[in-house]
């Protein structure tokens, strides 16, 4: 009885985090990609804050399906740098609902100007346990082996681990082209784990309407991502890897909102037969000048 | 008192110089940016859709005015504006000013930004 209270309670909380951005009456809006894994070299406009939810949901072979999210808070400290905390939970209906760990993560651009290919580096450094299952990148030999584990086994392993990636990423006419490298490595002893994601997307028409719609084409952007693991230094082979192939769609919403989803689809034994995602982006507009005094930008 | 006036006058000739490299912004632009033209100018749905991309993208830091705060936020209002050509506008746009605080739009499509600078150019 407790607990059926205590999980009323929960979907009631999560039901209003969800529609808190609806609530908020400002008119922020976000111009950016709908990738899950891949980033491009599109930062945080300086001084904002941009709030976006996570969703992978999956059932691994072996396992019970499980949804695993991912908030990420994302701010433009500078216009060539971005930070962002990721909060990870996961919950699995015939398990447990769990607190899986955080990742705090910066994004800088170390050239001023704009390339035919423009560099990131991100680096990152990860506090998580076992059972995080938000699959934000598949590095080594990741497999859908590990995602099957009972909550109460995978959250006795804990992993502390340090991530770069260099991120190259190019806009061309309307298209946007995005590769990223990644290098893992858990702090203990434990090999480099390596992966690499890449991206194409472009919005469904180049202008922009003449008047204020919701279901113009342009509000639309259409994607493919695809995404796997490069083996360790251990073991460097693809034997073992998982790889998914994941269209992608996005949807500008009014007042800053952004809806995303991705089916993804497995391309070896290893990797999960399908996940699902879902995002849910809100972006805060000059967050940064509420603690100076002025409300900058938001007249 | 050498040495002060030294400094002072390494101040003075270091703020002359970059209030001249500040006006000189558009001589960086490649020539072959500089010399596009607008292919949506003369066109009022373009500058109407501008206006709709400016709300999304440029109010927030430049003001619904394009005054900007009288402060790190520059007007858009102004004789810079009027003196730079539209492919310096769509070069800039596209640049940004990474170090200033500007971000770069490159990830507006073209069409996009070419109907911002339709905007801007018809509000000064």
């Amino acid at each position: 009885m407790l607990f059926r209270l205590f999980r009323k309670a929960l979907a009631h909380r999560i039901a209003l985090a969800l529609c808190l951005p609806f609530l908020i009456p400002t008119v922020g809006r976000a111009q950016e990609k709908p990738y899950f894994v891949t980033y491009s070299h599109d930062l945080e406009e300086p001084g904002n804050l941009e709030i976006e939810t996570k969703t992978a949901l999956a059932r691994p072979a072996g396992g019970d399906h499980y949804g695993a999210t991912a908030m990420e808070l994302e701010y433009g400290t500078r216009a060539w740098w971005t930070t962002e905390l990721y909060l990870d939970g996961q919950t699995t209906p015939q398990d447990s609902t769990l607190f899986t760990g955080f990742r705090v993560e910066n994004r800088l651009r170390p050239l001023m100007r704009e390339h035919a290919i423009n560099p990131v580096l991100y680096i990152e450094y990860e506090n998580t346990s076992g059972a995080d299952k938000t699959i934000l990148e598949v590095t080594g030999h990741d497999g859908q082996a590990g995602l099957a584990e009972s909550n109460g086994q995978s959250r006795r392993e804990h992993q502390h681990e340090a991530e770069l990636k260099l991120i190259l990423s190019s806009n061309l006419k309307a298209w946007n082209i995005s590769e990223n490298f990644i290098s893992e490595k858990d702090l203990s002893h434990a090999p480099w784990e390596f992966g690499y994601a890449v991206g194409v997307a472009r919005p469904l028409r180049s202008a922009a309407s003449s008047r204020e719609c919701t279901f113009c084409a342009e509000k639309f952007i259409a994607g493919v991502e695809g995404y796997g693991g490069l083996g360790d230094t251990f073991s460097l082979t693809m034997r073992d890897t998982s790889h998914y192939l994941a269209p992608l769609i996005g949807w500008q919403l009014p007042k800053g909102v952004r809806l995303s989803f991705s089916p993804g689809f497995g391309l070896t034994e290893t990797s999960l037969a399908r996940v699902y995602r879902v995002g849910l982006a809100y972006e805060f507009e000059q967050f940064g000048n509420w603690f100076q005094g002025t409300k900058g930008g938001r007249e | 008192m050498r040495i002060a006036a030294g400094i002072l006058a390494i101040a003075l000739g270091a703020t002359l110089a970059f209030a001249a490299v500040s006006s000189k912004r558009w001589e960086h632009v490649p020539p072959r940016d500089h010399a596009q033209a607008n292919p949506l100018a003369g066109q009022p749905e373009a500058t109407a859709a501008g206006a709709l991309v400016y709300k999304e993208h440029c109010q927030q830091c430049h003001k619904a005015n394009a005054q900007g705060d009288g402060r790190k936020r520059p007007s858009l209002r102004s004789e810079r504006l009027r003196a730079a050509s539209d492919g310096d506008i769509e070069w800039f746009l596209r640049q940004g000013d990474l170090s200033h605080g500007m971000p770069s739009w490159s990830s507006l499509p073209p069409a996009q930004r070419w109907q911002v600078v339709a905007y801007l150019k018809s509000i000064q």
